[in-house]
């Protein structure tokens, strides 16, 4: 947390916020799941002016071997900023503030993974941050959550993460960059939906312990509403409701399913080794 | 290959992409001198000088530009500097790992580095602040997001893209008011590849990964050849050369005709 002073008026005579949120109102969130085709699964998502991806590989063979574990898969979530993402050009590769990023998130996924499905392998996960402003950790949990289920990999749920923080006295919701920088707290949490089990929680800044129970209620309380944006997502790019196919569609569907392969030809959108195409 | 390294391939699909071009035909069902679809995006990054995201089929590459002031070079004190540098991050395939800069981002980088400075596509002199104490220092920055094959074409257009849309910062850096980047020319680079003894134009993944040999001709709009790069084990013939340098005009001003308009 800056915590540095500044003119700039964080909160307006009418409580609203520097770009003209209410406390307690999340920036636009857009989630995109399968946006990539090389990757098992992906999404992107677009929160406020946070651009961010995520692909996964695997469960796959471990690299490094040592890290394999004989009872069950680890998941070696990557995060990485694009050198464009930032104000200043950031150096290319990994920093210390990406490597502590990486292991919170890796640890957080690790924990709704049915990992011991997959002994011996790696879960790859890689965030790419290519437009940054406040907030990537969470955006690059929520796309990563989304690309996992995308992937198949086997989940107990989806994590969803938000941030909460306090600017001008005020405990807000998801800081976005000029109030990260000159407010005076900031609460990055992660939960398990369903069970509420908390699995990423970071502070850093100057709260109370009643300011910090109002920013962990509003970021419990956020994350379900992404949650909601989360699942439906994965619904946009998998849930065909069969009463909206329309009747040559279905037909055409039919076909494909029950026809006979042609002499040994393979059809050229059914080769081997061409990566499985998702339900479109 | 131009990606990271090759991956695994059964004998099957090999065999059946040779059979393909044997017939003019191919998985994704273009002909052999046919280029894939390009959409470009540019202003994709707001906190980028400039930048372009660049569908050249489902292979997807990102630009962005970021200026800063430095000093010159002290052979040449009132020219601006350009780096570009790739990064084959593990997101866009199985085939790229982390870690620093290895061979194949490296020959990428710099084939699309020569591109533009031997197209003359940039004015360097319009990049000096106050010669030989401080010009502008610029980074072309390409991350390639989704891999299936040929990345040069790819990253070439969104570099090039990036580039004519960027804007110098001069207001963030006192040094004036802000200008549009100073560019010449529109450097356009053309990919080929040779599968089973015949050359097909812009290789996807599988292509690329049973081809022999690979030639980027890059070109600009006055018909002239400014920068290439061979590829690969295999060979080329003179013939395959010329018919190469032939597409790759083609293909050029199809491109700026639909990005650049011109």
């Amino acid at each position: 947390m800056g915590g540095a002073t500044t003119d700039l008026k964080l909160i307006n005579e009418k409580g609203l916020r520097i770009d003209g949120r209410r406390p307690d109102e999340l920036r636009p969130l857009k989630i995109e799941a399968g946006v990539l085709k090389r990757a098992d699964g992906s999404a992107y998502v677009e929160w406020g002016e946070n651009k961010v991806l995520a692909a996964v590989y695997g469960p796959r063979e471990c690299h490094p071997r040592h890290m394999q574990n004989p009872t069950r898969a680890i998941v070696q979530c990557n995060y990485n900023m694009a050198s464009f993402s930032v104000s200043d050009r950031k150096r290319p590769g990994p920093d210390r503030r990406s490597q502590e990023i990486s292991k919170i998130l890796s640890e957080a996924l690790e924990h709704v993974v049915f990992t011991y499905l997959f002994p011996r392998t790696s879960i790859d996960v890689y965030i790419e941050v290519l437009q940054a402003n406040a907030g990537t950790r969470c955006a690059g949990l929520v796309a990563a959550s989304v690309a996992l289920a995308d992937a198949g990999v086997p989940m107990k749920d989806l994590i969803a993460s938000c941030a909460a923080g306090k600017v001008a006295d005020t405990i807000v919701l998801d800081l976005r960059n000029e109030e990260d920088n000159f407010g005076s707290a900031d609460v990055p949490l992660g939960i398990v939906p369903r069970t509420g089990e908390i699995v990423l929680l970071q502070m850093d800044g100057d709260l109370s312990v009643e300011e910090f129970k109002t920013a962990l209620s509003m970021s419990t309380d956020a994350c379900h509403r992404i949650y909601a944006i989360q699942k439906e997502a994965l619904r946009k790019k998998y849930c065909v409701a069969p009463a909206v196919i329309p009747a040559e569609v279905a037909n055409a569907i039919h076909e494909v399913a029950t026809e006979k392969p042609e002499g040994s030809d393979v059809p050229p959108n059914e080769m081997p080794g061409t990566p499985k195409e998702g339900l479109q | 290959m131009s990606g990271g390294g090759e991956s695994a391939m059964s004998d099957i699909t090999r065999d059946h992409i040779y059979r393909m071009i044997e017939k003019n035909q191919r998985a994704d069902g273009r002909k052999r001198e046919d280029f894939r679809s390009i959409n470009v995006e540019t202003g994709f990054i707001k906190s980028a000088g400039g930048s372009a995201m660049v569908h050249l089929g489902d292979t997807r590459v990102l630009a962005g530009i970021k200026s800063i002031v430095g000093e010159p070079f002290p052979d040449t004190p009132d020219k601006g500097v350009l780096t570009t540098n790739a990064e084959l991050i593990p997101l866009a395939s199985e085939t790229f790992e982390s870690g620093p800069p290895k061979q194949p981002s490296i020959e990428l980088a710099r084939v699309v580095d020569r591109g533009i400075r031997e197209g003359q596509a940039v004015d360097f002199q319009k990049l000096c602040i106050k010669a030989g104490e401080e010009v502008w220092i610029n980074y072309v920055d390409i991350h390639i997001l989704d891999y299936d094959g040929n990345l040069f074409d790819a990253a070439n257009i969104a570099a090039v893209a990036a580039l004519k849309t960027a804007i110098i910062p001069a207001s963030k850096f006192e040094k004036g008011e802000d200008y549009p980047f100073p560019m010449k020319h529109l450097p356009i680079s053309a990919t080929f590849a040779k599968v089973n003894g015949h050359l097909i134009s812009d290789p996807s993944f599988d292509e690329e990964n049973v081809a022999s040999a690979r030639l980027t001709v890059v070109t600009t709009e006055n018909g002239k050849l400014c920068a290439m790069q061979k590829g690969l084990g295999g060979s080329l013939t003179r013939a395959e050369v010329e018919k190469a340098i032939e597409l790759s005009l083609e293909f050029g001003s199809k491109v700026r005709k639909q990005v650049f308009d011109v």
